[in-house]
């Protein structure tokens, strides 16, 4: 869920922007990663406070 | 110039669907991949939950096939819709709660909407003659084709030479010679092309990438059903029916037992919604109760919580258990169940 709600919120952003994706799956450090590389997004930072991970994407090509 | 036909993929992220989408671009079609979030797929974020399956690679398999082939993908969420496929199939269930052949019909068809809006020019998907009991029987799969309004503009690569001819060989948008001719439960043909293609690395699924096709969790789902009084769920229930325990001693509640720290881990993201409980006394799971519940109820689900603790063989087990509103804890001093006091009719 974490890639879709990614994957939708980057639709309303332009090249440039930035997103902060803050969630509990662990399975998204590694999906969110690879959605932005197929997609042309960067992801610039990944970390994990508490039960959280917090994914920071700098917004790229057309997703 | 001619223009480069523009096709769409139903990724499941098994080796099929990434076959079908390489032998399409070998032919020059431009492909993006389509994957529908049920709920009920078997993906990376279920190996995460439990902690013996850490060494387990946690990928989407799907995604990971989109960065093999170097294609976008993109993710649909279908959770609600889906609803419809799976608590009303027109063509019923397989052996367990899986509406293949609606569910086959309504990706198709949510494809075929994909495809329009984005000006693509065809659908194909991996699916192989014979190859599954419901959706991928050679009289089936004109069944989903027509369903779903798509029969000209869908493609079936790797098995396209058994079937009759479609929009896109006949528009020369790929060349039907160089399809395929696959049928039947071997996996052999397929192993080779892979091979040919130099992919040494594939998902291999066993019983598919869908809980729906799971006996266990079907049994749970149809429980949940059956003591709800109707086929409703939403997504916190499907996903509470991947982990734990499931317990029914009463037709009214069920308790759900974490087998593992990281299933605990999961569930305690639940805890708000529902009285749940843990020994405080001994090492024990975190457990949720389903349902409304009398103090006894709680005392025979502390007792059964108390089990499957390291408290089991003790003579008295504290429960801490914090009712669902009420944030105030409270202790009950409980004598675990033997295993014999818990009947096998009991678990789901």
């Amino acid at each position: 869920m974490p890639v879709i709600r990614a994957q939708n919120r980057i639709k309303t952003l332009a090249k440039g922007d930035m997103l902060e994706v803050i969630c509990t799956d662990p399975g998204a450090k590694n999906d969110v990663p690879t959605w932005c590389r197929i997609n042309g997004h960067e992801v610039i930072s990944i970390e994990t406070q508490d039960d959280e991970i917090i994914i920071k994407i700098a917004v790229g090509g057309e997703s | 110039m001619k223009k480069q036909p523009k096709a769409v993929a139903l990724i499941s992220g098994g080796l099929d669907s990434m076959l079908a989408v390489k032998v399409l671009q070998e032919q020059g079609v431009h492909v993006e991949g389509i994957n529908f979030y049920t709920g009920f797929c078997v993906e990376g974020h279920t190996h995460a939950i439990r902690k013996h399956d850490q060494k387990k690679e946690k990928r989407n398999n799907a995604l990971w096939v989109a960065e093999q082939l170097g294609i976008k993908l993109h993710i649909i969420d279908v959770i609600e819709e889906y609803k419809e496929v799976l608590t009303n199939p027109q063509y019923g269930y397989g052996a367990n709660l899986n509406p293949c052949l609606d569910c086959k019909s309504f990706m198709v068809k949510k494809a075929r909407e994909w495809m329009d809006e984005h000006g693509f020019d065809f659908i194909f998907t991996g699916e192989v003659v014979g190859q599954r009991p419901m959706s991928q029987r050679k009289e089936t799969m004109p069944i989903v084709a027509k369903q779903c309004g798509s029969d000209e503009r869908l493609l079936r690569p790797l098995c396209a030479k058994l079937l009759p001819e479609t929009l896109p060989e006949r528009e020369g948008w790929v060349d039907r010679e160089k399809l395929l001719d696959f049928n039947g439960r071997s996996r052999k043909p397929q192993i080779a092309l892979a091979a040919q293609f130099g992919f040494d690395e594939y998902a291999q699924p066993a019983g598919g990438c869908c809980f729906l096709t799971d006996e266990a969790y079907s049994t749970k789902l149809g429980d949940l059903w059956k003591q709800r009084g109707s086929k409703n769920y939403d997504l916190d229930d499907i996903m509470l029916l991947k982990v734990g325990r499931h317990i029914r001693p009463h037709d009214h509640f069920k308790v759900i037992i974490g087998r593992e720290e990281g299933e605990n881990n999961f569930m305690n993201g639940y805890r708000k919604q529902f009285t749940h409980m843990h020994a405080t006394s001994h090492h024990g799971p975190l457990a949720l109760i389903d349902g409304n519940v009398s103090r006894d109820d709680l005392t025979l689900a502390a007792q059964i919580v108390a089990r499957f603790s390291q408290g089991r063989d003790a003579s008295s087990v504290q429960i801490e258990v914090t009712e669902k509103g009420n944030d105030t804890p409270f202790t009950l001093d409980v004598t675990p169940l033997r295993n014999d006091d818990i009947p096998q009719a009991w678990y789901l």
